[in-house]
């Protein structure tokens, strides 16, 4: 589409005058947004934003170096509790949440070993079985989980004299800024082209020079590091945990929600995020249907358009940069 | 116990097999069967005539399921990836409609059979209820292995899933071959689900675990053969009883999935599965 003089044009982001007045704009957006809307509004934008961390962190592992993982809630119980324990320790804030990205990072490499000889649905049920050794091994030792009750996790001071609420809102968008700061980065890197090569034909890419071994393992970390912080944040927010909201479904509403923003597309973590949590509120009146909402998206997303919501945004994208020519 | 994992890890067998699929609503397909069941023998009805009403009921859902969305999804070419994806996405739907219809709280069914008839055979008790699952988990395996390697519609289904372009040369409907597959696997789902719901209580999810056991199973033996299945689903029972015994009962699961890890690990195409080959 566009000429592409050196490797420096290459890796710009903002590639395109118009596109950083876009951002910009929506970024102004999302800061502006706690003065003009009520609370649940902040509250479910928080939510959105703890989410798209973990569900991009997911994305690369799954869109991007082609690892089917269903461990996502054994790495976010992780995360969510090393930083109970971390921040009862009396670490600061950032630290704990950096605390709790590694632990769940070294357990992502431990599971990401595996994936050096399996494939496909034999690496699926592996990652199943770790999330769900992950939930009971934290449901049966009250040391690791602070008991039956569940663990207390303090939540963030407000700063600035803003309301605790929206002093959540603004760390946790900055949080999720460099973390999609980060994804973007990183995908347009030699790593990210390294976990495409893995994807597409992993023989070809070790023949091409791709330490196999190296980038599935770099993978998991990156995605399970994600994923760990995306647990602690939640922690932070609900202010408890509770072995309880780690099971299989979690895991289940994160893939979906990595599928039905689009694989493989930074941006189908944020609408995969947004997804899963605007469905269930939007719909909160019909409790027992939402399962069937999610799950008709799903197929219909699937059916009609495989690159998902992201998928689509920048087909709509593409139409309006060329038109009226298509 | 065991053999109920080898009934649900044939049904996902079947359907990888032969489509490449891995099936998430397997489990949820046979909870739909299952409730099914349980609202025929509410309406009185005899204990048989519920029993066959759901095979047939859910073998029909299943095929309504392939021809509705997994073809149309074929055509426009979806991924692998994309058609599991439609199977959670399946697995929800009947989820939601269960919670809708029979909502959330605990039911008993009648069933005909029960678990407080004990008998004392040497130094082990067995209950009717467990005896009947393992002669319905021989019998229906039994059958199976009849009707995959010994009939016409056997043969073709071994065909198209060996090879579906040689198979549809041959002029064998692959496509309702494949339907076929996808019924008799969610028949084999209820199955277990029928003989499970009495041992458990029937709600939503009470299919949830023995899914991801059977699962667990079809993987541990080998996600292309039906022996392997067999082998795969018994030894996740028997080493799930055996911890749960010995061990402690909070890990029972956690053990099963170690074994599963372990296996792989030394033989990743599982026990009995043929080694996979690739081409650049």
């Amino acid at each position: 589409m566009d000429l592409v003089e050196s490797y420096k044009d290459e890796l710009r982001l903002i590639d395109r005058p118009w596109k950083g007045f876009w951002v910009g704009l929506l970024v102004l957006t999302l800061i502006l947004l706690p003065w003009f809307t009520g609370e649940d509004l902040v509250y479910i934008a928080t939510l959105v934003f703890i989410y798209s961390i973990g569900v991009q962190g997911q994305n690369i592992l799954i869109g991007y170096t082609g690892q089917i993982s269903l461990g996502q809630a054994g790495f976010l119980a992780i995360g969510a509790f090393t930083y109970g324990h971390l921040s009862r320790a009396g670490v600061p804030l950032l630290g704990g949440l950096l605390g709790a990205g590694l632990v769940a990072a070294l357990f992502g490499v431990l599971v990401g070993f595996p994936s050096l000889r399996l494939k496909g649905p034999y690496l699926a049920i592996v990652t199943l079985g770790f999330g769900i050794a992950a939930y009971q091994l934290f449901t049966a030792y009250e040391f690791l989980s602070g008991g039956r009750m569940g663990m207390i996790v303090p939540k963030l001071k407000p700063f600035f004299g803003l309301s605790r609420e929206v002093s959540m809102y603004y760390f946790t968008l900055l949080v999720g800024l460099c973390f999609t700061l980060l994804s973007y980065n990183l995908i347009s890197s030699y790593i990210g082209r390294a976990f495409i090569s893995v994807r597409d034909n992993d023989i070809a890419a070790e023949v091409l020079g791709v330490n196999l071994t190296q980038y599935k393992l770099l993978s998991f970390a990156v995605s399970s590091f994600y994923t760990g912080v995306h647990g602690a944040l939640y922690g932070i927010f609900l202010g408890f945990l509770d072995p309880q909201m780690f099971t299989f479904l979690e895991t289940i509403t994160m893939f979906i929600a990595v599928v039905i923003g689009g694989l493989a597309l930074v941006e189908g973590g944020i609408f995969g995020a947004a997804f899963v949590i605007l469905i269930p509120y939007i719909f909160n009146e019909y409790k027992e249907l939402v399962p069937v909402i999610y799950g008709g998206t799903v197929i219909v997303v699937m059916i009609f358009e495989p690159l998902g919501l992201a998928g689509r945004w920048l087909k709509i994208r593409l139409y309006f940069r060329n038109w009226p020519f298509r | 116990m065991g053999s109920l994992y080898v009934l649900v890890a044939l049904g996902i067998v079947l359907i990888y097999r032969s489509t490449r699929i891995l099936n998430f609503a397997h489990g949820d397909m046979a909870t739909m069967g299952t409730f099914f069941a349980f609202t025929l023998l509410s309406f009185r009805l005899p204990f048989y005539v519920a029993f066959i009403g759901s095979l047939v009921f859910s073998g029909l859902l299943a095929i309504l399921f392939y021809f509705l969305i997994i073809i149309p999804a074929q055509r426009r070419e979806a991924t692998l990836l994309g058609q599991i994806t439609l199977t959670v996405g399946l697995g929800m739907i009947f989820q939601g409609v269960i919670v809708y219809l029979w909502g959330t709280d605990s039911k008993v069914m009648n069933f005909p059979l029960s678990d407080a008839t004990v008998w004392k055979v040497g130094p082990v008790y067995l209950n009717e209820l467990s005896l009947g699952t393992l002669a319905m988990g021989i019998i229906g395996s039994f059958f199976f292995y009849l009707l995959i390697q010994r009939t016409r519609i056997g043969l073709a289904m071994r065909a198209t899933s060996e090879n579906l372009p040689a198979a549809q040369t041959l002029a064998i409907p692959t496509r309702r071959i494949l339907a076929l597959a996808w019924g008799l696997a969610a028949f084999l789902g209820v199955l277990a689900g029928l003989f499970l719901a009495p041992a458990l209580l029937l709600d939503p999810f009470f299919m949830l675990e023995p899914f991801l056991k059977g699962f667990a199973g079809a993987i541990l033996g080998g996600l292309n053969s039906l022996p392997g299945a067999i082998v795969g689903g018994l030894i996740i029972g028997v080493a799930e009883s055996l911890t749960g015994g010995y061990v402690a009962l909070e890990f029972k699961n956690t053990v099963a999935f170690l074994i599963i890890i372990i296996v792989l690990l030394v033989k990743p195409e599982g026990l009995l599965g043929t080694e996979f080959k690739e081409r650049i």
